[in-house]
């Protein structure tokens, strides 16, 4: 398990070695010339050519992508156009938000979807397992800025039960947790019905069943721990998801954090902010997978990768 | 692809019956949008400012007063569109690299294959919003992110699918016979591999116009007056209150469309390869 770890962990690192170099080569792609999109177009060419230099603009690809590297591990992202600020800072201040409402996101979805999974599996009334199919449907096939924007119709506007927009505390975080989840928990449901069909009709089932188990007892204790397997990869991939669905859902509810941060950098054209995004998001989407991977590890002892 | 028995078995679910029947009404709205839509999508109306639901203006009309049933026939076209073009895109890349990867192995294989591992290290949305940062906001290069987005699937569905064809007798005795590689793939692999493309691709036009749609309700997308449907909806936000149907019916469209093209690529794939059925 150690082994395995090990080279999966060494896979990880490659591929983020990887996604530095594209993140790198961002900014050479673009369109324009990073020195005069800082300095704007009415900026002197001297002034040009020397910020150029100062920022390494007039060395070898090679070179200027070794002190950008190094710069990354030594955790300076460099600093923002805007802002002035060290990348680094700007991101950890506005990361908080954005995990939370991640995390929630990812607690709603997976109660939701299992739940709601299970219930499609064992339920004998056709039209019950017909409308939780349909609902999953919808769920897969709804934008969530819809979604979120119904949200705010019903339960902010409607009802008056809950803010619209922005604010702070649980209160706030219900109806944005909800929108990122809807998709993650459609995705699961269908999942956790699949997976539990197939382990339903095993032996052991039916031993526990045949022993007198209760019938809750053997779904929740023998059917699902088994039938859950599969879903918990499912949820780290989810995880990635849900992060990156935030810049949606922060837009709709008007809530600060990382997502919409990053939209405000694109249409500022501040390149080193949004590299410095894209690199931090796909650390922390390898890092959650790397852990989801050896956990699957642990959870399943008939599995060896060794 | 126009297998009578493959049309029979997919008209025998009912779910793909009304996927299919969705997915008409979008392409009927998208390709007839100019001569069926009442009222121009962007001119704008001072006078009707806002109007709810009548018999004249059956969706309503938004904050400039266009009628917003026009605006929603006409966003059928644009995310038609961006969903048809950006899978063109992942499948004619991810095809020609999966065949590439699958064919001849080695180190190709292990070139391409980590390169979508690369690929597939970015979170969902956050690759396309990497694309468009470099490429600048715009519709198109929506299309163009929306699409590299989704090579890696294809390549990666492609090349399983290479490497079993590969392996059977017949392209072992195509290649005896003294086919070329390029008829190898062309007529014997690629025929085979047809079925899990569509497949992906009529589910993915979906997604893809999820995605598009959000990138444009963000703002990195369509920019106004087009008439977008994620663009309608960013613009519907601030009025709320007082005028929910602006934001009711596009995103009714787009649901509508994608809930369309996924019972359809479902029902596809159950009638391509019932061993696919999840």
């Amino acid at each position: 398990m150690i082994g395995y770890t090990l080279r999966r962990a060494g896979m990880t690192l490659l591929v983020l070695l990887a996604v530095s170099v594209l993140v790198f080569l961002m900014s050479h792609l673009t369109p324009g010339d990073p020195a005069t999109i800082m300095l704007g177009e009415n900026a002197s060419r001297a002034d040009v050519l020397r910020l150029r230099h100062e920022l390494g603009l007039d060395r070898p690809l090679p070179v200027q992508y070794g002190r950008y590297l190094l710069n990354v591990l030594r955790g300076d992202l460099g600093r923002s156009i805007r802002s002035g600020r060290p990348v680094a800072g700007e991101i950890w201040e506005r990361f908080p938000p954005t995990l939370q409402l991640t995390l929630a996101a990812t607690a709603v979805a997976v109660a939701a979807g299992v739940l709601l999974g299970a219930l499609a599996a064992t339920s004998r009334n056709r039209a019950v397992e017909a409308l939780l199919m349909s609902a999953s449907l919808m769920g897969i096939s709804m934008p969530s800025f819809w979604l979120g924007l119904l949200l705010i119709l019903l339960f902010g506007l409607v009802l008056h039960w809950l803010p619209i927009a922005g604010g702070s505390g649980w209160r706030a975080l219900v109806l944005p947790a909800v929108t990122l989840a809807a998709q993650a928990a459609a995705v699961l449901a269908r999942l956790t019905r699949a997976s539990l069909l197939e382990v339903l009709p095993s032996d052991y089932v039916r031993t526990a069943r045949a022993k007198g188990v209760a019938s809750r007892r053997v779904l929740f204790h023998h059917a699902l721990r088994n039938a859950l397997i599969p879903v918990v990869t499912v949820i780290g991939l989810q995880f990635g998801g849900l992060l990156g669905g935030a810049v949606i859902v922060e837009s709709v509810f008007a809530r600060s954090g990382l997502g919409r941060f990053a939209v405000g950098a694109i249409q500022a054209r501040d390149f080193p902010l949004i590299q410095g995004i894209v690199v931090f998001a796909a650390a922390v989407y390898a890092l959650v997978n790397l852990s989801v991977d050896v956990l699957y590890l642990a959870l399943d002892p008939r599995i060896s990768y060794d | 692809m126009a297998d009578p028995a493959l049309v029979r078995r997919l008209l025998r679910s009912p779910s793909a019956l009304a996927g299919a029947v969705l997915t008409g009404v979008f392409l009927a709205t998208a390709l007839l949008a100019s001569w069926i839509a009442p009222y121009d999508p962007v001119a704008p109306a001072p006078d009707l400012v806002l109007q709810a639901p009548s018999w004249g203006h059956p969706f309503g009309t938004d904050e400039l007063g266009r009628d917003v049933l026009s605006r929603v026939m006409y966003g059928s076209r644009i995310s038609l569109e961006v969903g048809a073009v950006a899978v063109a895109i992942a499948m004619v890349a991810g095809t020609a690299l999966g065949l590439i990867a699958g064919f001849n192995g080695g180190l190709w294989d292990a070139l391409i294959m980590r390169g979508t591992d690369v690929l597939l290290a970015f979170p969902g949305i956050l690759l396309a919003i990497a694309v468009v940062a470099t490429l600048g906001p715009s519709l198109v290069n929506v299309m163009i992110a929306v699409g590299i987005g989704a090579v890696p699937v294809y390549a990666r569905t492609v090349r399983g699918s290479t490497l079993s064809v590969r392996q059977m007798e017949y392209v072992e005795a195509a290649r005896a016979a003294g086919a070329t590689t390029g008829r190898l793939l062309g007529r014997h692999v690629l025929r085979n591999i047809v079925g899990p493309v569509v497949v992906l691709a009529t589910l993915g036009v979906g997604i893809n116009i999820l995605i598009a749609a959000g990138l444009s309700y963000v703002g990195l997308g369509a920019q106004p007056p087009a008439p977008e449907w994620g663009a309608m909806l960013s613009g519907a936000r601030q009025y709320l209150r007082d005028a929910w149907w602006t934001a009711v019916f596009p995103g009714l469209a787009i649901t509508v469309a994608v809930v369309g093209m996924n019972l359809l690529g479902d029902g596809l794939r159950d009638a391509l390869d019932p061993r696919l059925r999840v």
